[in-house]
């Protein structure tokens, strides 16, 4: 089943325009607060109206404003798992989870018997009897799974699915949506702003940022080729944007990098903090990727540290405990950046 | 242990207060004939106002419902120009001298109202001296209480709930009747209780659209009414009774709820 | 502990209230008053100059009556320039039940002596004077559209009939007529006083209603009378009497004169009523 979607719809001063095609993958929508992520999957949900683009799923529209054609959500068959579970409260679990079917028209007993069957597929049976309430927020948000899955709906959303369940019960459940989602037959779309919730369970990454996709593709190469500042702090990766010529590229603010590979035009450079060490004069050496910044805050982790260093070329630079007292980055202050071109990935823009 | 000294000023007025409400229903009991109730409640005419109140009552209560939760929903759910003039003038029985609603009534719907002339002209069905507009006054000032209640329920329905029925293929009457209506079931059941008490002690409205007839249109406050004028207290301290105990049950069960409501 | 005094207040309050309500006018009101000895004595008696009128007098009078009152009233105006009348109109019965809950009133005028022998019975008023007879007629809409000629048609089927309640004299006077006559009129409503039973005939929603030819007359055109011949007719008495509790037992005494042959009785005369 493969979704292809354009919603364009301006929400307050959110100007959205995103394009979307969903088919194996499971497809991780990721992005900053505020950049309209539940915003693309309440529009295909049904649940806002677009102002323009195509929705289609399995090449039946569903969406098309300029064709005046808007199926209500009821009519799209696009099953729905929100944060907040939305259990209905007056229904058992078995209900919940029967609510659907029976919607649909299935008779009572069958609905039944398929919504046991689910609940004992997301590992509840037990559940089956008591109201959401009695729940605990990973076991509702599981019921809620099996209600969206039960019906078999031709495209799967999931809006920041394990952000409102506690990290204990965070893990076992990230288990079970991936076994799940993987084996589903049809489209699958989850928001998140959690890296590591984006990283577990989908194949794809399309990343959005105040109402455009800035970046998309394979989770692999997203996470090591970031394209935006966003996602390099999402992966936890230095990112510098400048102009290559051969070796050399030129950074905005006036200084230079070395390349490890010759490239043109305008370019990325991407590099993990630890591969920065930090020198309070200027370094001789193989390092020919040496800047001088201002050491402004200090995060210690464990053994090591990390330090945001600021000026001409804004970096976090990680090192030991040991380099943080011989160099006193405690007390702040100028410091030398160094960096081995080896160490860094550049790649076009 | 020393306390702050507290004013006796509000207790003396509060006493005050309870008098004022208590004061009557002592006066009401300490007149009643207790021996004599029974056989006064099984009279013809008392027997007759009882089961006509009753009916009519219902009769309102059941009108006011399916007139009154539609008006409810689209005032709860719709925007459209004039909502809160809506919103004022069904609030406008509550407020209203119920006999000014009667006369009000009369001209709209009697014989030569405005109304009621082509239903008279076309079916020779008339509400004036009949139970119906028994019923139609009652519901006329009761309805506005069962409106209020129940579109603060509707306003109040968690859409959350709604938005993910839909997503699961649930049509709007299905979402309505399997998610809306049990999740605001409680506040309609105590509007509804509120509106049919109101229906069950209407008069001024009541006697003077629908008129007085035993067995047709005399309800029991009608009948009070009668019965006092013309001195037999008897019957109608037994049937004054009989609607406060009713009112008292009614009050006493939703004490919690209707303090939320208004 | 320093709240207990204020506690004891509060109960005291309630509880002498209470007491007060529980003590006054405590006359049980079950009794049916007995068939009265007391012959109401009528015009004949002698009487000299009128006492004047003068104070603040409050006069509870049958609805039937409301026309010929007011009249009165702005007569006596100018005649006695120093007399504050105050009227209250409904049907005898309610008055009558407010006299005996203790209203304060000076004089009781009623439609029928059945209304009055309760106030006798109960030792509330002076001894009453008969001062006006009425006729029933039966009040239709102007052109009489249901061409109705006399009280038997008001028992024909598919016609809106009202009629007074029980205990009104003008719908115990009617009732009294039907079981003469063998006529069983089924009124669709019962009217409290012949005010209200008459509006239903103007305002359209009924038909016909039966009430005194005093009404009829004061309703102008918008009804049109139907005469109930004489020799049917009930004798229709209007007694009035001074209440005991009056405060102005003197002035009320000259309105019952009046009312008798006086300033009143000449507005009485005007209005249709005959003389006693």
């Amino acid at each position: 089943m493969t979704l292809r979607a354009r919603v364009m719809l301006t929400l307050g001063t959110l100007q959205l325009d995103v394009e979307l095609v969903v088919s194996d993958a499971v497809v991780a929508v990721v992005g900053p607060n505020g950049a309209g992520k539940t915003t693309v999957l309440r529009a295909l949900a049904g649940l806002v109206p677009i102002d323009g683009g195509r929705i289609a799923i399995d090449g039946r529209v569903v969406d098309d404003p300029a064709a005046g054609i808007r199926l209500p959500p009821q009519d799209r068959h696009v099953g729905v798992v929100f944060q907040e579970h939305r259990l209905f409260p007056n229904l058992t679990a078995l209900e919940n989870v029967a609510f659907g079917l029976r919607a649909r028209g299935t008779p009572r007993a069958e609905a039944r018997r398929q919504a046991a069957h689910w609940l004992e597929r997301v590992g509840l049976p037990e559940v089956a009897h008591l109201r959401p309430r009695a729940l605990s927020g990973g076991q509702a948000q599981r019921v809620a799974l099996a209600r969206a899955l039960a019906t078999e709906p031709a495209v799967v959303l999931l809006d920041e699915p394990l952000a409102a369940v506690d990290t204990a019960a965070r893990a076992e459940l990230r288990r079970l949506l991936r076994g799940e989602l993987r084996r589903y037959p049809g489209a699958r779309v989850i928001v998140t702003h959690d890296p590591v919730e984006a990283a577990a369970l989908a194949d794809e990454i399309v990343v959005l940022e105040g109402g455009r996709i800035t970046q998309h593709g394979p989770l692999a190469e997203v996470t090591a080729r970031p394209r935006s500042a966003w996602v390099a702090t999402m992966v936890g990766l230095n990112l510098l944007a400048g102009t290559a010529d051969g070796t050399t590229v030129a950074l905005p603010s006036g200084q230079t990098l070395v390349s490890p590979t010759p490239s043109t035009g305008a370019v990325f450079a991407a590099f993990r903090p630890n591969a920065v060490t930090l020198h309070r004069h200027r370094p001789e050496g193989s390092a020919r990727n040496t800047w001088p910044g201002h050491a402004t805050e200090l995060y210690p982790a464990g053994d090591r540290a990390r330090v945001r260093v600021d000026g001409p070329v804004p970096l976090v630079a990680e090192v030991t405990a040991s380099a943080v007292a011989e160099l006193h980055l405690a007390d702040g202050g100028p410091i030398w950046v160094s960096l081995k071109a080896t160490e860094i990935d550049v790649y076009p823009a | 242990m020393r306390r702050p000294r507290r004013g006796i000023a509000p207790v003396v007025l509060a006493a005050g207060a309870l008098a004022l409400v208590l004061l009557p229903l002592i006066g009401l009991a300490q007149r009643t004939p207790w021996s004599t109730i029974g056989s006064a409640l099984r009279q013809h005419d008392a027997l007759l106002a009882l089961r006509l109140s009753l009916e009519c009552s219902l009769g309102a209560l059941a009108l006011s419902a399916v007139l009154g939760l539609p008006l409810a929903w689209v005032l709860a759910r719709y925007r459209f120009p004039g909502r809160s003039l809506a919103r004022a003038f069904i609030t406008l029985p509550m407020v209203v001298p119920p006999v000014v609603g009667g006369i009000a009534l009369l001209y709209a719907f009697g014989r030569r109202g405005f109304a009621g002339r082509w239903l008279y002209a076309w079916t020779g069905w008339r509400l004036p001296f009949t139970a119906g507009g028994a019923i139609l006054a009652e519901a006329f000032v009761a309805m506005p209480f069962l409106v209020i209640t129940a579109e603060a329920a509707f306003r109040s329905v968690d859409r959350g709930s709604e938005e993910a029925a839909s997503t699961l293929g649930a049509s709007p009457s299905y979402r309505f009747r399997r998610v809306t209506l049990p999740a605001v079931a409680p506040s309609l059941a105590a509007g509804a209780a509120l509106c049919w008490a109101r229906a069950l002690g209407e008069f001024g409205a009541t006697i003077t659209f629908a008129g007085n007839f035993p067995g047709t249109t005399q309800t029991m406050p009608l009948a009070i009414y009668i019965n006092i004028e013309s001195g037999n207290d008897g019957i109608a301290l037994a049937l004054s009774l009989v609607l406060l105990g009713v009112s008292l049950v009614v009050l006493v069960a939703l004490r919690d709820r209707w303090l939320g409501v208004t | 502990m320093s709240t207990r005094p204020f506690g004891r207040a509060a109960i005291a309050v309630v509880a002498l209230l209470a007491m007060g309500a529980c003590s006054s006018s405590s006359k049980s009101s079950t009794s049916a008053p007995t068939t009265v000895g007391a012959t109401p004595t009528t015009a004949a008696a002698a009487t000299t100059t009128a006492p004047a009128l003068n104070g603040s007098l409050t006069v509870f009078a049958a609805s039937s009556l409301t026309g010929a009152f007011n009249a009165a009233k702005t007569t006596l105006a100018t005649s006695a320039p120093s007399l504050g009348l105050t009227f209250s109109f409904a049907g005898s019965n309610t008055l009558v039940t407010q006299i005996e809950q203790g209203a304060p009133v000076d004089v009781f005028a009623s439609a029928d002596m059945a209304n009055m022998n309760k106030l006798i019975g109960a030792g509330l008023v002076d001894a009453p004077v008969i001062f006006a007879r009425n006729k029933l007629e039966i009040a239709v809409a102007p052109g009489n559209p249901r061409g109705i000629t006399s009280l038997q048609d008001l028992a024909k089927p598919g016609l809106t009939v009202v009629l007074e309640a029980t205990g009104v004299p003008a719908g115990d006077y009617t009732r009294q007529v039907e079981t003469q006559l063998g006529v069983d009129i089924t009124p669709k409503s019962l009217a409290p006083d012949v005010k209200t039973a008459i509006t239903a005939v103007t305002s359209g929603e009924a038909d016909a209603t039966v009430v005194y030819v005093t009404d009829v007359a004061a309703a102008g055109s918008k009804v049109v009378g139907v005469t109930i011949p004489d020799n049917l007719q009930p004798a229709i008495t209007y007694p009035i009497a001074v209440v005991k509790a009056s405060h102005n037992h003197a002035t009320a005494a000259a309105f019952v004169q009046s009312a008798v042959s006086g300033d009143v009785q000449e507005a009485l005369i005007a209005q249709g009523f005959l003389a006693p």
